[in-house]
C-alpha cells in the first residue's frame, strides 16, 4: 500500500468514518461521495459518520492460505460484519479460535496492526474485531 | 489550585505464559523461579499487538469512562520503552486514533520504567499552568528479555492511561516529587535487540534507594506518614521489590495488596506502577489516601500523593471492566506462541 493512500484513509481505518445520507438516513461504509438510493440529489449533501464499531457476525471463514504480509498470522478468522448502523464489512476477528466463531454472535472493533510494509516501512494500523464476551 | 486525576483506562491482553513454560525451554526449575519472583503468569501481547495498540485502547477507556470530548485533550505523552518506531512518535498515532488531533501538543516520553509517571508530572504542570485543559498520560509497554534471561520471566505487556485536568476530578494529586541520579542499573544500547542490566545491582543503589528515598521525600513535603495511607502502589518488577519497599517505608501487607498486581500480569514496565493506581482506584472510596510510587532504571523514581474525591463515586458507574475482571479474562500459550507473537525469531529475508 502506499503511503499517501494508507494517509488518506486514517479516518477509515482507525475510527471507522463512514459517510450518512441525511435525505434518507442509509450509513456507508467505507464512507461514499453518492448516496446509492438518493443518486443525484444527493451529491455534496453526504455528511461524515462516524460507526460505533458495534455489530453482529453475519459470516466467517478461516484463513488458512494468506497473502504475503498475512503468512505469519495463519490460521487467522475473517467475518463479515453486519454494523449496527447498517453497513456489513469484512473484518479480522482478532483474540480468537475457530471454535468461538458463530453466525449471530456480537462483535466491537479494536484497534491493531493489520499489515506492515516489511521491517523498516510503515505500520498500518487499523480496526480488527473481537467477540463482545471473551473481551 | 491542584490538579488530579478526571478519568483512567487500562488495557491488558488476553494471552499469558507461565514461568514454568518459560523454564522448560531453558532447562530451568521455572515454578521455583516464578516462586522466588512472586509471578504466577505474565501477559503476552497478540501479535497484532505493540504499545502504540494498547495505548490507544487504554486511552479510549479513559476518554469514554468521563464523557470527555477528544478535542479537549491539549496534550498526550505517551511513556514506553518499546515504541514501535525508533524515529515516528507513538502519541501521534494515539492522537489520531482519538480524534485528538490537529491541535494539540504530542510527545513520547522515555524513562524506563517510569516514562509513564513522568508524563502524568509534565500534564499536571500544563494543566495546572492552564495551557490546555486536559492533558494525557500513558505508560505503555511490550516489554522484552532476552531469551533464557531472567528478565523473561516477568517482563509483560499493558497499557494505563490517566486524564488530568482541574475540575471533576476523581482524584486530587496534592503533591509529585522526583529523586533522579546517574545509575546504570538496567539499559539498552541503540540498535540492541534486548537489554541489558547489572544483575544484583539492580537492587539496593537502584531500585530501593530511590524509591524509598523518593517515599520519605513525599512524606516530609505532604507532611505525611504510612498510616495516614489506605492504599501504597510501587513500580513493581516482581512481587519481592515492592513488598521490601513498602515494609521499608513503613507500610503494611495490606496498604499495598490492592495495587499488587505484578502477580497475575508480570512487569508491564512503564505500565506498572500505573495499572496498580488504576485497580486502587477501582476499589477505593472518598477520601482514601494513596501513595504511587514509580520507579524507572537509569535511575529515577517519581512520587505522587493522592486523595480521592467524592467523585469516584458516580465515576464509578461508568467502569464496564475493572482491573481484576482484565486480569480474570486470560488464555495460556506456549513458548512458541510467545516467541512468535514477540518477534524473537528472525523470519526469512530479516
Ligand atoms: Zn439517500
Amino acid at each position: 500500500m502506499t503511503i499517501p493512500r494508507f494517509w488518506r484513509e486514517i479516518p477509515i481505518r482507525y475510527n471507522l468514518m463512514g459517510s450518512k445520507c441525511p435525505l434518507c438516513g442509509t450509513v456507508f461504509f467505507p464512507p461514499k461521495e453518492i448516496c446509492k438510493i438518493c443518486r443525484r440529489v444527493s451529491i455534496d449533501q453526504m455528511i461524515h459518520e462516524k460507526l460505533s464499531g458495534r455489530g453482529t457476525i453475519l459470516t466467517h471463514t478461516t484463513v488458512h492460505e494468506a497473502p504475503t504480509d498475512f503468512e505469519s498470522q495463519v490460521p487467522y478468522y475473517l467475518a463479515i460484519i453486519e454494523l449496527d448502523e447498517g453497513p456489513s464489512v469484512l473484518g479480522q476477528i482478532a483474540d480468537c479460535t475457530n471454535g468461538d466463531l458463530a453466525i449471530g454472535k456480537r462483535v466491537h472493533s479494536v484497534f491493531r496492526r493489520v499489515s506492515e510494509d516489511g521491517v523498516s516501512g510503515t505500520i498500518h494500523y487499523g480496526y480488527k474485531f473481537v467477540l463482545d464476551h471473551s473481551r | 489550585m491542584n490538579s488530579g486525576i478526571v478519568s483512567y483506562g487500562a488495557y491488558i491482553p488476553f494471552y499469558r505464559i507461565d514461568p514454568e513454560s518459560i523454564g522448560r525451554q531453558w532447562g530451568r526449575n521455572g515454578a521455583d523461579v516464578g516462586k522466588a519472583l512472586g509471578v504466577k503468569m505474565k501477559s503476552v501481547p497478540a501479535q497484532d499487538e505493540d504499545a502504540a495498540t494498547m495505548a490507544v485502547e487504554a486511552s479510549r477507556c479513559a476518554l469514554k469512562r468521563a464523557g470527555i470530548h477528544p478535542q479537549d485533550i491539549g496534550a498526550i505523552f505517551v511513556g514506553s520503552e518499546s515504541h514501535p518506531y525508533a524515529v515516528k512518535p507513538t502519541a501521534t498515532i494515539v492522537g489520531e486514533a482519538l480524534e485528538a488531533t490537529p491541535g494539540l501538543m504530542a510527545a513520547d516520553m522515555e524513562f524506563a520504567c517510569k516514562a509513564g509517571t513522568a508524563g502524568m508530572q509534565n500534564s499536571m504542570g500544563l494543566v495546572m499552568s492552564k495551557m490546555v485543559k486536559y492533558a494525557l498520560a500513558i505508560g505503555t509497554d511490550t516489554a522484552q528479555g532476552a531469551p533464557g534471561n531472567a528478565l523473561e520471566y516477568t517482563a509483560a505487556a499493558g497499557a494505563a492511561a490517566f486524564i488530568i485536568g482541574l475540575e471533576n476530578t476523581i482524584a486530587t494529586i496534592n503533591h509529585t516529587v522526583s529523586f533522579t541520579t546517574d545509575t546504570p542499573d538496567f539499559w539498552r544500547r541503540g540498535g540492541m535487540k534486548y537489554p541489558s542490566h547489572g544483575g544484583r545491582f539492580t537492587g539496593q543503589p537502584a531500585y530501593f534507594r530511590h524509591v524509598v528515598s523518593c517515599g520519605k521525600e513525599l512524606f516530609s513535603l505532604a507532611g505525611t506518614a504510612p498510616e495516614d495511607y489506605q492504599f501504597a502502589v510501587f513500580h513493581q518488577p516482581n512481587s519481592k521489590f515492592p513488598s521490601k519497599a513498602g515494609k521499608m517505608l513503613g507500610f503494611s501487607q495490606q496498604q499495598l495488596s490492592e495495587g499488587l498486581i505484578v502477580k497475575e500480569i508480570g512487569n508491564t514496565y512503564s505500565a506498572a506502577s500505573m495499572i496498580g493506581l488504576a485497580s486502587v482506584l477501582d476499589n477505593a472510596n472518598p477520601g482514601d489516601r494513596i501513595l504511587l510510587v514509580s520507579y524507572g532504571s537509569g535511575a529515577g523514581a517519581d512520587g505522587f500523593d493522592i486523595t480521592v474525591t467524592p467523585g469516584i463515586e458516580t465515576f464509578r458507574k461508568g467502569i464496564n471492566k475493572t482491573i481484576r475482571e482484565w486480569i480474570s479474562n486470560y488464555q495460556l500459550v506456549d513458548y512458541g506462541t510467545y516467541a512468535k507473537n514477540l518477534k524473537k525469531y528472525k523470519m526469512e529475508g530479516e
